[in-house]
Protein backbone atom coordinates (compact mmCIF):
# COMPACT_ATOMS: atom_id res chain seq x y z
CA UNK A 1 0.00 0.00 0.00
CA UNK A 2 1.17 3.45 -1.10
CA UNK A 3 0.62 7.03 0.80
CA UNK A 4 1.34 8.54 -1.69
CA UNK A 5 -0.62 12.11 -2.31
CA UNK A 6 -3.55 10.65 0.49
CA UNK A 7 -1.99 12.56 3.17
CA UNK A 8 -0.83 16.33 3.98
CA UNK A 9 1.03 18.30 6.04
CA UNK A 10 -1.53 21.19 7.17
CA UNK A 11 -0.06 22.64 9.74
CA UNK A 12 3.69 23.65 10.66
CA UNK A 13 5.64 25.62 13.06
CA UNK A 14 8.58 25.79 14.93
CA UNK A 15 8.88 27.54 18.53
CA UNK A 16 9.12 31.40 19.11
CA UNK A 17 12.71 31.42 19.40
CA UNK A 18 15.79 29.11 18.35
CA UNK A 19 19.15 29.25 19.85
CA UNK A 20 19.85 29.96 23.59
CA UNK A 21 16.27 29.32 25.56
CA UNK A 22 16.72 28.85 28.90
CA UNK A 23 14.03 29.98 30.12
CA UNK A 24 11.90 26.93 28.52
CA UNK A 25 12.31 23.17 29.41
CA UNK A 26 12.22 20.32 26.52
CA UNK A 27 8.68 19.61 27.10
CA UNK A 28 7.51 23.04 27.21
CA UNK A 29 9.35 23.49 23.76
CA UNK A 30 7.80 20.62 22.14
CA UNK A 31 4.08 22.19 23.52
CA UNK A 32 4.51 25.64 22.34
CA UNK A 33 5.70 24.04 18.85
CA UNK A 34 2.96 22.31 19.06
CA UNK A 35 0.30 25.41 20.00
CA UNK A 36 1.86 27.20 16.75
CA UNK A 37 0.90 24.36 14.41
CA UNK A 38 -2.40 24.24 15.66
CA UNK A 39 -2.41 27.80 15.56
CA UNK A 40 -0.58 27.75 11.70
CA UNK A 41 -3.33 25.62 10.38
CA UNK A 42 -6.35 26.70 12.50
CA UNK A 43 -7.63 23.16 13.33
CA UNK A 44 -9.80 22.91 16.38
CA UNK A 45 -7.24 21.81 18.85
CA UNK A 46 -9.48 18.61 20.20
CA UNK A 47 -9.66 17.13 16.68
CA UNK A 48 -5.81 15.91 17.42
CA UNK A 49 -6.27 12.25 17.98
CA UNK A 50 -2.59 11.22 17.17
CA UNK A 51 0.52 11.96 19.29
CA UNK A 52 4.35 11.26 17.76
CA UNK A 53 7.38 12.35 19.49
CA UNK A 54 11.20 11.60 20.69
CA UNK A 55 13.29 12.95 22.71
CA UNK A 56 10.07 13.21 25.41
CA UNK A 57 6.91 10.64 25.20
CA UNK A 58 4.03 11.56 22.74
CA UNK A 59 2.02 10.89 26.21
CA UNK A 60 3.91 13.68 28.16
CA UNK A 61 3.04 15.69 25.46
CA UNK A 62 -0.61 14.94 24.90
CA UNK A 63 -1.14 15.10 28.90
CA UNK A 64 1.12 18.48 28.89
CA UNK A 65 -1.67 19.62 26.09
CA UNK A 66 -4.55 18.00 27.75
CA UNK A 67 -5.66 15.93 25.02
CA UNK A 68 -6.61 12.61 24.36
CA UNK A 69 -4.53 10.00 22.28
CA UNK A 70 -6.05 7.39 20.34
CA UNK A 71 -2.87 7.07 18.13
CA UNK A 72 0.71 7.16 19.56
CA UNK A 73 4.19 6.42 17.97
CA UNK A 74 6.86 6.99 20.45
CA UNK A 75 9.45 5.59 17.39
CA UNK A 76 13.14 7.55 18.87
CA UNK A 77 16.35 6.57 16.21
CA UNK A 78 17.73 9.50 16.75
CA UNK A 79 17.62 13.25 15.19
CA UNK A 80 15.63 11.35 11.99
CA UNK A 81 12.57 9.77 13.85
CA UNK A 82 10.25 12.53 12.96
CA UNK A 83 11.03 12.06 9.17
CA UNK A 84 9.89 8.55 10.52
CA UNK A 85 6.83 9.91 12.18
CA UNK A 86 5.54 11.60 9.20
CA UNK A 87 5.80 8.05 7.43
CA UNK A 88 4.42 6.32 9.95
CA UNK A 89 1.59 9.00 10.47
CA UNK A 90 0.37 8.79 6.76
CA UNK A 91 0.54 4.95 7.10
CA UNK A 92 -1.86 5.14 10.02
CA UNK A 93 -4.06 8.19 8.85
CA UNK A 94 -4.23 6.04 5.55
CA UNK A 95 -4.99 2.89 7.18
CA UNK A 96 -8.22 4.93 9.67
CA UNK A 97 -6.72 4.61 12.77
CA UNK A 98 -6.74 8.62 13.37
CA UNK A 99 -7.75 11.80 10.99
CA UNK A 100 -5.09 14.01 12.95
CA UNK A 101 -1.79 13.60 13.62
CA UNK A 102 0.66 16.18 16.07
CA UNK A 103 4.06 15.53 15.80
CA UNK A 104 6.64 17.37 17.71
CA UNK A 105 9.83 18.48 18.97
CA UNK A 106 11.20 20.51 21.62
CA UNK A 107 15.29 19.91 22.73
CA UNK A 108 17.00 21.92 25.34
CA UNK A 109 20.04 20.98 23.57
CA UNK A 110 22.20 23.69 24.75
CA UNK A 111 20.59 24.86 27.93
CA UNK A 112 19.77 21.69 29.14
CA UNK A 113 16.65 22.69 30.98
CA UNK A 114 14.26 19.55 31.69
CA UNK A 115 16.95 17.42 28.90
CA UNK A 116 16.65 14.11 29.56
CA UNK A 117 20.58 12.57 30.67
CA UNK A 118 21.62 9.69 29.00
CA UNK A 119 23.29 7.19 30.82
CA UNK A 120 26.12 5.19 29.16
CA UNK A 121 25.56 1.51 29.80
CA UNK A 122 29.53 -0.46 30.06
CA UNK A 123 27.82 -3.35 29.39
CA UNK A 124 26.05 -2.06 25.83
CA UNK A 125 27.78 -3.27 22.65
CA UNK A 126 29.01 0.49 22.55
CA UNK A 127 30.09 0.81 26.13
CA UNK A 128 31.87 -2.37 25.78
CA UNK A 129 33.47 -1.74 22.87
CA UNK A 130 33.92 1.74 21.80
CA UNK A 131 33.80 3.70 25.04
CA UNK A 132 36.75 2.53 26.25
CA UNK A 133 38.84 4.06 23.54
CA UNK A 134 37.95 7.59 24.87
CA UNK A 135 34.54 8.54 22.68
CA UNK A 136 33.52 11.88 23.63
CA UNK A 137 30.33 12.36 21.68
CA UNK A 138 29.42 12.51 18.15
CA UNK A 139 32.26 14.48 16.96
CA UNK A 140 34.29 11.69 17.78
CA UNK A 141 32.39 9.21 16.33
CA UNK A 142 30.06 10.53 13.22
CA UNK A 143 33.59 11.45 10.88
CA UNK A 144 35.38 8.76 11.79
CA UNK A 145 35.01 7.71 8.50
CA UNK A 146 36.07 10.93 6.81
CA UNK A 147 40.03 9.83 6.24
CA UNK A 148 38.90 6.79 4.54
CA UNK A 149 36.44 8.36 2.13
CA UNK A 150 39.24 11.31 1.68
CA UNK A 151 41.21 8.32 0.44
CA UNK A 152 39.00 6.55 -1.21
CA UNK A 153 37.83 8.99 -3.70
CA UNK A 154 40.13 12.14 -3.29
CA UNK A 155 37.83 14.11 -1.24
CA UNK A 156 39.97 17.08 -0.19
CA UNK A 157 39.81 19.51 3.11
CA UNK A 158 39.13 22.57 1.06
CA UNK A 159 35.90 20.26 -0.26
CA UNK A 160 34.63 19.47 2.84
CA UNK A 161 34.91 23.02 4.04
CA UNK A 162 32.95 23.23 1.17
CA UNK A 163 29.43 22.39 2.47
CA UNK A 164 30.01 24.87 5.67
CA UNK A 165 30.81 27.83 3.66
CA UNK A 166 27.92 27.61 1.01
CA UNK A 167 25.37 26.47 3.93
CA UNK A 168 26.77 29.94 5.20
CA UNK A 169 25.46 31.34 2.13
CA UNK A 170 22.03 30.08 3.23
CA UNK A 171 22.01 30.89 6.47
CA UNK A 172 22.93 34.70 5.51
CA UNK A 173 19.62 35.00 4.30
CA UNK A 174 17.76 33.97 6.94
CA UNK A 175 16.82 36.13 9.79
CA UNK A 176 15.99 33.34 12.21
CA UNK A 177 19.63 31.43 11.34
CA UNK A 178 21.88 31.12 14.00
CA UNK A 179 25.45 32.02 12.51
CA UNK A 180 25.21 34.11 9.43
CA UNK A 181 28.20 35.76 8.64
CA UNK A 182 29.63 34.68 5.65
CA UNK A 183 32.73 32.13 5.49
CA UNK A 184 35.63 31.06 3.51
CA UNK A 185 37.12 27.67 3.10
CA UNK A 186 40.07 29.41 4.56
CA UNK A 187 37.76 30.85 7.56
CA UNK A 188 36.89 27.55 8.05
CA UNK A 189 39.90 25.70 7.63
CA UNK A 190 41.55 28.22 10.39
CA UNK A 191 38.49 27.34 12.90
CA UNK A 192 39.86 24.97 15.89
CA UNK A 193 40.01 21.45 15.23
CA UNK A 194 37.19 19.59 17.45
CA UNK A 195 38.36 16.31 15.55
CA UNK A 196 40.83 15.73 13.05
CA UNK A 197 39.80 16.34 10.31
CA UNK A 198 36.91 17.74 11.26
CA UNK A 199 37.41 21.79 12.13
CA UNK A 200 34.70 23.74 14.22
CA UNK A 201 32.91 25.05 11.33
CA UNK A 202 32.60 21.56 10.25
CA UNK A 203 30.63 20.75 13.36
CA UNK A 204 26.73 21.55 13.86
CA UNK A 205 25.61 24.15 16.60
CA UNK A 206 24.25 23.15 19.57
CA UNK A 207 21.30 25.20 20.34
CA UNK A 208 17.63 24.69 22.17
CA UNK A 209 14.52 24.92 20.29
CA UNK A 210 11.60 23.34 18.66
CA UNK A 211 9.03 22.33 16.06
CA UNK A 212 5.65 21.03 15.05
CA UNK A 213 3.84 19.57 12.46
CA UNK A 214 0.25 18.87 11.52
CA UNK A 215 -1.09 15.74 9.78
CA UNK A 216 -4.18 14.88 8.31
CA UNK A 217 -5.96 13.04 4.93
CA UNK A 218 -5.65 14.64 1.74
CA UNK A 219 -9.28 14.76 1.57
CA UNK A 220 -9.94 16.25 5.16
CA UNK A 221 -6.94 18.90 4.07
CA UNK A 222 -9.08 20.04 0.99
CA UNK A 223 -12.07 20.52 3.21
CA UNK A 224 -10.36 22.84 5.81
CA UNK A 225 -9.91 26.24 5.14
CA UNK A 226 -6.30 26.32 5.16
CA UNK A 227 -4.27 30.02 5.71
CA UNK A 228 -1.01 28.00 3.27
CA UNK A 229 -1.63 25.22 1.19
CA UNK A 230 -1.20 21.62 1.87
CA UNK A 231 2.16 19.72 1.44
CA UNK A 232 1.61 16.39 0.52
CA UNK A 233 3.81 13.62 1.49
CA UNK A 234 4.61 12.05 -2.14
CA UNK A 235 6.90 8.88 -0.41
CA UNK A 236 8.39 7.93 2.48
CA UNK A 237 11.46 5.18 3.77
CA UNK A 238 13.13 4.56 6.63
CA UNK A 239 15.78 2.12 7.68
CA UNK A 240 18.86 1.70 10.00
CA UNK A 241 22.39 0.10 10.00
CA UNK A 242 24.59 -0.24 13.07
CA UNK A 243 24.12 1.46 16.79
CA UNK A 244 27.91 1.26 16.70
CA UNK A 245 29.91 3.51 13.98
CA UNK A 246 32.88 1.37 13.91
CA UNK A 247 30.46 -1.84 12.80
CA UNK A 248 29.24 0.43 9.54
CA UNK A 249 29.70 -2.25 6.63
CA UNK A 250 31.37 0.80 4.62
CA UNK A 251 32.95 4.14 5.60
CA UNK A 252 31.86 5.35 2.85
CA UNK A 253 28.29 5.28 2.33
CA UNK A 254 25.67 4.67 4.35
CA UNK A 255 23.56 1.36 3.61
CA UNK A 256 20.26 3.34 5.59
CA UNK A 257 20.65 6.31 3.17
CA UNK A 258 20.57 4.52 0.32
CA UNK A 259 17.77 2.09 1.97
CA UNK A 260 15.68 4.36 3.04
CA UNK A 261 15.64 6.98 -0.18
CA UNK A 262 15.60 4.00 -2.47
CA UNK A 263 11.91 3.48 -1.26
CA UNK A 264 11.18 6.81 -0.45
CA UNK A 265 11.78 7.65 -4.39
CA UNK A 266 10.33 4.68 -5.59
CA UNK A 267 6.98 5.53 -3.87
CA UNK A 268 7.20 9.20 -4.97
CA UNK A 269 7.50 7.75 -9.04
CA UNK A 270 10.07 10.28 -8.78
CA UNK A 271 13.41 10.45 -10.42
CA UNK A 272 16.45 12.72 -8.93
CA UNK A 273 15.94 15.75 -12.45
CA UNK A 274 12.00 15.98 -10.56
CA UNK A 275 13.47 17.67 -7.25
CA UNK A 276 13.25 21.02 -7.00
CA UNK A 277 14.71 21.27 -3.52
CA UNK A 278 17.19 18.88 -0.92
CA UNK A 279 17.63 18.79 2.80
CA UNK A 280 20.46 16.29 4.07
CA UNK A 281 20.55 16.76 7.74
CA UNK A 282 24.02 17.91 8.47
CA UNK A 283 25.37 16.81 12.10
CA UNK A 284 28.92 17.62 10.70
CA UNK A 285 29.84 18.73 6.97
CA UNK A 286 30.28 15.14 5.24
CA UNK A 287 26.94 14.28 5.75
CA UNK A 288 25.74 16.34 2.71
CA UNK A 289 28.60 14.46 0.98
CA UNK A 290 27.13 11.39 1.74
CA UNK A 291 23.71 12.22 1.10
CA UNK A 292 24.29 13.48 -2.07
CA UNK A 293 25.88 10.36 -3.71
CA UNK A 294 23.94 7.68 -1.44
CA UNK A 295 20.56 9.04 -2.76
CA UNK A 296 21.82 8.98 -6.36
CA UNK A 297 22.01 12.92 -7.26
CA UNK A 298 25.79 12.55 -7.82
CA UNK A 299 28.09 9.44 -8.81
CA UNK A 300 30.11 8.20 -6.54
CA UNK A 301 33.13 10.27 -5.31
CA UNK A 302 31.78 13.29 -7.01
CA UNK A 303 30.09 15.16 -4.20
CA UNK A 304 32.61 17.01 -2.82
CA UNK A 305 33.04 18.96 -6.38
CA UNK A 306 29.46 19.22 -6.86
CA UNK A 307 29.56 21.21 -3.68
CA UNK A 308 32.22 23.32 -3.62
CA UNK A 309 31.73 23.84 -7.84
CA UNK A 310 28.58 25.95 -6.10
CA UNK A 311 25.88 23.74 -7.16
CA UNK A 312 24.08 23.69 -3.75
CA UNK A 313 24.68 26.98 -3.55
CA UNK A 314 21.44 30.15 -3.97
CA UNK A 315 21.52 29.97 -7.74
CA UNK A 316 23.13 26.73 -7.37
CA UNK A 317 20.85 23.32 -9.63
CA UNK A 318 20.37 21.71 -6.34
CA UNK A 319 19.75 23.58 -3.69
CA UNK A 320 20.63 21.81 -0.66
CA UNK A 321 20.12 22.89 3.33
CA UNK A 322 18.56 26.17 2.53
CA UNK A 323 17.96 26.84 5.97
CA UNK A 324 21.49 27.31 6.47
CA UNK A 325 21.59 23.71 8.08
CA UNK A 326 22.86 22.10 11.25
CA UNK A 327 25.88 24.00 10.48
CA UNK A 328 23.94 27.38 10.47
CA UNK A 329 20.15 27.43 11.22
CA UNK A 330 20.20 25.48 14.44
CA UNK A 331 20.75 22.06 15.57
CA UNK A 332 19.15 21.18 19.20
CA UNK A 333 20.42 17.66 19.14
CA UNK A 334 17.86 16.11 16.94
CA UNK A 335 17.91 18.34 14.09
CA UNK A 336 15.21 16.19 11.79
CA UNK A 337 12.35 18.43 12.58
CA UNK A 338 13.92 21.42 11.20
CA UNK A 339 14.67 19.64 7.82
CA UNK A 340 11.42 19.09 7.59
CA UNK A 341 9.93 22.92 8.26
CA UNK A 342 12.07 23.98 5.32
CA UNK A 343 10.82 21.26 2.64
CA UNK A 344 7.38 22.87 3.76
CA UNK A 345 8.99 26.10 3.87
CA UNK A 346 9.65 25.67 0.41
CA UNK A 347 6.72 24.38 -1.18
CA UNK A 348 4.73 26.79 0.50
CA UNK A 349 6.80 29.56 -1.08
CA UNK A 350 7.24 30.69 2.43
CA UNK A 351 10.90 29.98 3.16
CA UNK A 352 13.05 33.23 3.97
CA UNK A 353 15.89 32.06 1.28
CA UNK A 354 13.06 30.65 -1.37
CA UNK A 355 13.47 28.40 -4.22
CA UNK A 356 11.29 29.99 -7.11
CA UNK A 357 8.75 28.06 -7.60
CA UNK A 358 10.05 24.95 -5.70
CA UNK A 359 7.49 21.80 -6.43
CA UNK A 360 8.77 18.81 -4.83
CA UNK A 361 11.20 18.58 -2.12
CA UNK A 362 13.12 15.53 -0.91
CA UNK A 363 14.32 15.34 2.86
CA UNK A 364 17.25 13.51 4.65
CA UNK A 365 17.23 12.58 8.05
CA UNK A 366 19.67 10.77 9.72
CA UNK A 367 19.85 8.86 13.31
CA UNK A 368 22.81 8.39 15.57
CA UNK A 369 25.78 8.10 13.79
CA UNK A 370 24.53 6.40 10.56
CA UNK A 371 22.82 4.81 12.62
CA UNK A 372 18.98 5.56 11.23
CA UNK A 373 17.99 6.96 8.25
CA UNK A 374 14.66 8.47 7.63
CA UNK A 375 13.42 10.25 3.94
CA UNK A 376 10.26 12.06 2.83
CA UNK A 377 9.04 13.25 -0.46
CA UNK A 378 7.30 16.11 -0.32
CA UNK A 379 5.05 17.76 -2.68
CA UNK A 380 2.63 20.42 -3.55
CA UNK A 381 -0.85 19.67 -4.91
CA UNK A 382 0.19 19.56 -8.79
CA UNK A 383 2.79 17.19 -7.99
CA UNK A 384 -0.10 14.45 -6.67
CA UNK B 1 40.24 13.25 37.30
CA UNK B 2 37.46 10.96 36.15
CA UNK B 3 38.92 7.30 35.34
CA UNK B 4 38.76 6.04 32.02
CA UNK B 5 35.74 3.47 31.35
CA UNK B 6 35.47 0.07 31.86
CA UNK B 7 33.86 -2.02 29.63
CA UNK B 8 31.66 -4.62 31.33
CA UNK B 9 31.77 -7.90 29.29
CA UNK B 10 28.30 -9.98 28.96
CA UNK B 11 27.78 -13.43 28.90
CA UNK B 12 28.37 -13.76 25.04
CA UNK B 13 30.98 -11.08 24.92
CA UNK B 14 32.77 -12.76 27.97
CA UNK B 15 35.05 -15.04 25.98
CA UNK B 16 36.36 -11.98 24.15
CA UNK B 17 37.64 -10.19 27.32
CA UNK B 18 38.39 -13.61 28.64
CA UNK B 19 41.33 -13.43 25.74
CA UNK B 20 42.34 -10.15 26.34
CA UNK B 21 43.06 -10.98 29.62
CA UNK B 22 45.51 -14.22 28.22
CA UNK B 23 47.01 -11.97 26.14
CA UNK B 24 44.97 -13.14 22.80
CA UNK B 25 42.92 -11.29 20.75
CA UNK B 26 39.86 -13.75 19.76
CA UNK B 27 36.90 -13.52 18.28
CA UNK B 28 34.26 -15.65 16.51
CA UNK B 29 34.50 -17.86 13.23
CA UNK B 30 30.89 -19.25 11.21
CA UNK B 31 32.14 -23.10 10.59
CA UNK B 32 29.45 -22.79 7.80
CA UNK B 33 30.49 -19.40 6.04
CA UNK B 34 34.14 -19.57 7.33
CA UNK B 35 34.73 -16.07 8.29
CA UNK B 36 34.79 -14.50 11.04
CA UNK B 37 32.91 -11.34 12.23
CA UNK B 38 33.16 -9.22 15.38
CA UNK B 39 31.07 -8.05 18.07
CA UNK B 40 30.83 -11.05 19.37
CA UNK B 41 27.23 -12.81 19.21
CA UNK B 42 25.75 -16.25 19.34
CA UNK B 43 25.09 -16.99 15.91
CA UNK B 44 26.68 -15.76 12.67
CA UNK B 45 24.87 -12.53 11.61
CA UNK B 46 25.50 -13.54 8.30
CA UNK B 47 23.85 -16.49 7.59
CA UNK B 48 22.29 -17.43 11.30
CA UNK B 49 23.95 -20.61 11.89
CA UNK B 50 24.62 -21.19 15.36
CA UNK B 51 27.43 -23.45 14.28
CA UNK B 52 29.99 -20.90 15.44
CA UNK B 53 33.44 -21.12 17.20
CA UNK B 54 35.78 -18.67 19.02
CA UNK B 55 39.40 -18.39 17.59
CA UNK B 56 42.39 -16.63 18.59
CA UNK B 57 43.60 -14.67 15.82
CA UNK B 58 46.65 -13.09 14.21
CA UNK B 59 46.23 -9.76 16.22
CA UNK B 60 47.67 -8.35 12.50
CA UNK B 61 45.77 -5.09 10.92
CA UNK B 62 45.61 -2.24 9.03
CA UNK B 63 44.20 1.38 10.02
CA UNK B 64 41.17 1.77 8.38
CA UNK B 65 40.43 5.19 9.27
CA UNK B 66 40.28 7.60 12.62
CA UNK B 67 39.81 10.90 13.97
CA UNK B 68 42.17 12.42 16.36
CA UNK B 69 40.07 14.26 19.26
CA UNK B 70 41.13 17.14 20.76
CA UNK B 71 37.96 17.35 23.20
CA UNK B 72 39.22 14.56 25.85
CA UNK B 73 36.61 12.03 27.30
CA UNK B 74 36.76 12.08 30.72
CA UNK B 75 39.68 10.09 31.87
CA UNK B 76 41.77 10.90 28.81
CA UNK B 77 42.50 14.49 29.58
CA UNK B 78 46.56 13.82 29.80
CA UNK B 79 46.51 11.91 26.35
CA UNK B 80 44.55 14.87 24.26
CA UNK B 81 44.89 15.10 21.19
CA UNK B 82 44.35 11.04 20.74
CA UNK B 83 43.49 9.17 17.99
CA UNK B 84 40.41 7.40 18.17
CA UNK B 85 41.06 4.83 15.45
CA UNK B 86 38.96 1.61 13.63
CA UNK B 87 41.34 -0.98 12.38
CA UNK B 88 40.50 -3.67 9.66
CA UNK B 89 41.93 -6.96 11.29
CA UNK B 90 43.62 -9.58 8.88
CA UNK B 91 40.65 -11.64 9.32
CA UNK B 92 38.28 -9.66 8.05
CA UNK B 93 36.30 -7.98 10.57
CA UNK B 94 36.88 -4.02 11.93
CA UNK B 95 37.28 -2.48 15.83
CA UNK B 96 37.22 0.47 17.36
CA UNK B 97 40.93 0.64 19.34
CA UNK B 98 43.47 3.06 20.18
CA UNK B 99 46.65 3.72 18.25
CA UNK B 100 50.05 3.60 20.76
CA UNK B 101 53.64 3.18 20.05
CA UNK B 102 53.48 6.61 17.51
CA UNK B 103 52.99 10.15 17.46
CA UNK B 104 48.84 10.64 16.62
CA UNK B 105 49.30 13.08 14.37
CA UNK B 106 47.88 13.08 10.78
CA UNK B 107 51.57 12.64 9.64
CA UNK B 108 52.35 9.44 11.61
CA UNK B 109 49.34 7.86 11.19
CA UNK B 110 48.96 6.72 7.70
CA UNK B 111 45.59 4.75 6.55
CA UNK B 112 46.52 1.30 5.90
CA UNK B 113 49.79 1.21 7.51
CA UNK B 114 50.42 -1.77 9.31
CA UNK B 115 49.49 -2.25 12.91
CA UNK B 116 49.44 -5.87 15.49
CA UNK B 117 47.86 -6.21 18.44
CA UNK B 118 48.99 -5.04 22.07
CA UNK B 119 46.91 -5.11 25.61
CA UNK B 120 46.69 -2.18 27.95
CA UNK B 121 45.10 -2.77 31.67
CA UNK B 122 41.82 -0.98 32.42
CA UNK B 123 40.69 -1.96 35.92
CA UNK B 124 39.45 -5.87 35.92
CA UNK B 125 39.96 -5.52 32.22
CA UNK B 126 42.34 -5.88 29.68
CA UNK B 127 41.60 -3.92 26.58
CA UNK B 128 43.35 -4.30 22.77
CA UNK B 129 45.21 -1.57 21.52
CA UNK B 130 47.33 -1.59 18.36
CA UNK B 131 50.88 -0.44 17.97
CA UNK B 132 52.51 0.07 14.51
CA UNK B 133 53.51 -3.29 13.56
CA UNK B 134 57.10 -4.46 14.27
CA UNK B 135 57.63 -2.06 17.10
CA UNK B 136 59.65 -3.01 19.78
CA UNK B 137 57.30 -4.21 22.53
Amino acid sequence: MSVRGKVAIVGAAETDHLGVIPDQSALQLHAEAALNAIRDCGIDRRDIDGFAAAGQSPIAVAHYLGLTPRYLDGTSIGGCSFLVHVRHAAAAITAGLCEVVLITHGESGRSRVGAPSWPRDQASIQGQFEAPYGIMGPPTLFPIGVLRYMKTYGLTHEQLASVAVAQRKWASRNPRAYKRELVTVDDVLASPIIAYPMHLLECCLVTDGGGALILTSAARAAAMDLPRPPVYVLGTGESAESQTISMMEDFTTSRAFRVASASAFEEAGITHSDVDHLMVYDAFAHLPIYGLEDLGFVERGEAGAFVAEGNTEPGGRLPMNTNGGGLSYTHTGMYGMFAIQESVRQLRGTAPAQVPDAKISVAQGVGGMFMSAGTLVLGTAETV
Amino acid sequence: MADKPIPKPTPETQPYWDGARAGELRVQRCIACAEHYFYPRPFCPRCGSADVEWVAISGRARLHSYVISHRPAPGFEADAPYAIAVVALEEGPRLMTNIVGVDNTPEHLVLDMELEVTFQERGEQCLPVFRPAGARR
